[in-house]
């Protein structure tokens, strides 16, 4: 039986928009296992987004409970919550999000930086993820010098540079042509293989028969499970 | 820790023109407020040190500049009957009364406006005295003098003339010849410097003046106090000429007392300039806030993206922080260069009272703390 890593507990979240409130998600609950490769798909504003900030701790559910590793996540303060993003949890955006004033090398060693890993340590690290995600070459050059499906290497070395248990891939290949978005998603599943959990968000049909499970969101609301 | 800097460091490096802005209108302000603090302490300096080398046992009486409605021209001036009385007061050791005039002075062909004191033998040796001087060349004023003058440091070795005068020349000075006899070492400043110094006999005489004392300068006798004895000259003064307390024509002051009116003037002026320098410098203050304000804004998403990485709330802040930072500090450090090469600039340019560096020090430091504080 596998460890349940990701657990959520009738989980909503509303936002305000001027005077109404808007109910993004409006009571999940999910059960993710380690080792899951999860595709979640639906349309645009949905709530995928907002429940990955959530599973990520990005943002706090406005009721309802997350579990992280066995923790709630929703009662922590601030810092604490920092401290699990660094940690558990690797970050994918579809723009990329790395830092254009730092090196390949440098945007990888950042998650590190705030762990308190000292520097030889780091530069170790992350030329060996480099070397996993197949850059070492381009490692002394700036964001803005390197092609997206390169950026996007980037950025899963960046995820994976506290070696965490969860990635969260938010429409990861979104802004990559569809050659480069199949070798991303490789690398993905190799990353699966090895044992990590993946969460992937995305609205491209053709990356679910990537997953192990697919979950479809409507409305706030999970309205298919299945493969 | 080393991290952050490296991290504020590169931030700053990428908008490079901005980052320097901010630094032109950060170290304006520094310059102002390093330079206009250090020239007046060290014009402050300067007058002490005079003062100082005048010793605080002499007192000083003028003729009072106001002239109070209805009273005669006359009795404004203090006359060798005032000199009289003060030497007879008790703790006076002893009271020299000098003629200081305006004058025109000639000399090959050059004309300029000199300034020409009249004073006795033994006036002459207790001024050499008293203000710490001494004749470098040629020798010293004598009452037997009477076309001769004894001139002021620049008249020989300074700029007061195009062809520099020697011992032996001959200056006119109000359409009279005169001998050059001697010259007093340098005082410090232009009109000491320039001053001429003839018999007081033979000034009155040319410039028809009759009896008439610019300024009596005394000096208290050992064991007395300075400040109880001008006290007594006012009094006999004020019985002497008639006038009741509080509307005299004469102004009897010890030296100290003399400092510190000029330092209470000066104070004043201190603090105005430094407030206008203050005001760059907030406007600078300001400046730094502005940059930084609009490098967050431009930057959330790249600080969302660092707390995704596990940056905490404080890690972000401390990034932002050492950036404002460096901007006060680096503009600091080239406002406190441009600011002592200011003062040291404008010492060379007016060369007459000294800019000493003594206080800029410390200050600057506590300057440098201003621009933290502004934007947290």
């Amino acid at each position: 039986m596998k460890q349940t890593i990701i657990k959520l507990d009738n989980v909503h979240k509303d936002y305000k928009m001027g005077d109404s409130i808007v109910q993004a998600v409006e009571g999940i609950d999910l059960e993710i296992k380690k080792g899951d490769f999860i595709v979640i798909i639906g349309p645009s504003g949905s709530g995928k987004s907002t429940m990955m900030n959530m599973v990520g701790a990005l943002d706090l559910a406005t009721k309802g409970d997350i579990f992280l590793d066995g923790q709630n996540i929703e009662h922590l303060e601030e810092s604490k919550l920092a401290q699990i993003r660094g940690r558990k949890i690797g970050f994918v955006f579809q723009t990329f999000n790395l830092i254009p004033t730092l090196t390949a090398l440098e945007n990888i060693t950042l998650p590190m930086i705030f762990q308190g890993v000292d520097r030889d340590e780091r530069i170790k690290r992350a030329e060996k993820i480099l070397e996993n995600v197949r850059l070492s070459h381009r490692k002394n050059h700036l964001p803005n010098e390197l092609s997206g499906g390169e950026r996007q290497r980037v950025a899963i070395g960046r995820a994976l540079a506290n070696d965490p248990e969860v990635i969260l891939a938010d429409e990861p290949t979104g802004n990559l042509d569809t050659k480069t978005g199949a070798e991303i998603m490789k690398l993905f599943k190799d990353l699966n293989k090895k044992g990590k959990t993946i969460i992937l968000v995305t609205h491209d049909i053709n990356l679910l028969n990537h997953a192990q499970k697919i979950l479809k969101i409507q409305d706030g609301r999970i309205v298919k499970h299945g493969k | 820790m080393k991290d952050y800097f490296f991290l504020a460091f590169n931030n700053l490096k990428r908008r490079k023109l901005r980052s320097w802005l901010t630094m032109v209108g950060i170290f304006i302000g520094i310059a102002a407020v390093v330079a206009l603090i250090s020239l007046g302490q060290g014009l402050q300096n300067a007058i002490e040190e005079q003062f100082e080398q005048l010793g605080s046992d002499k007192i000083i009486i003028q003729p009072r500049g106001m002239m109070a409605p209805g009273s005669a021209t006359g009795s404004l001036k203090l006359t060798s009957k005032d000199l009289k009385v003060i030497e007879g007061v008790r703790g006076v050791e002893y009271a020299s009364g000098y003629l200081i005039k305006q004058g025109q002075a000639k000399y090959k062909g050059e004309a300029g406006i000199g300034f020409a004191t009249g004073l006795t033998e033994i006036d002459f040796e207790r001024m050499m005295e008293m203000a710490g001087l001494e004749v470098i060349d040629g020798r010293g004023l004598k009452d037997e003098d009477k076309f001769k003058v004894v001139v002021g440091y620049d008249h020989i070795y300074g700029d007061t003339w195009e062809k520099s005068l020697q011992i032996g020349s001959t200056i006119e000075i109000e359409n009279h010849d005169f001998k050059v006899i001697g010259v007093v070492s340098k005082i410090g400043n232009p009109i000491d410097d320039n001053l001429l110094y003839v018999s007081k006999d033979i000034l009155k005489e040319i410039l028809d003046v009759e009896d008439e004392e610019s300024q009596i300068l005394v000096k208290t006798a050992a064991g007395f106090d300075p400040v109880k004895v001008a006290e007594t000259i006012e009094r006999k003064l004020r019985n002497l000429r008639g006038e009741k307390e509080g509307q005299e024509t004469f102004s009897v002051q010890t030296s100290e007392q003399l400092l510190e009116s000029f330092s209470n003037i000066f104070g004043i002026v201190q603090a105005v300039l430094v407030g206008i320098a203050a005001i760059s410098l907030l406007v600078g203050g300001i400046g730094i806030m502005n940059t930084m304000y609009t490098s967050v804004l431009e930057r959330t998403k790249e600080i969302g993206t660092m707390k995704a990485v596990g940056a905490k709330n404080s890690d972000i802040l401390f990034i932002f922080l050492f950036e404002s930072g460096l901007l006060g500090l680096v503009g600091g450090a080239i406002g406190i260069g441009i600011g002592i090469g200011l003062g040291k600039g404008a010492e060379y340019i007016a060369s007459t009272a000294l800019g000493t560096d003594l206080l800029q020090a410390a200050f600057p430091w506590y300057l440098i703390g201003g621009p933290y504080y502004f934007l947290f």
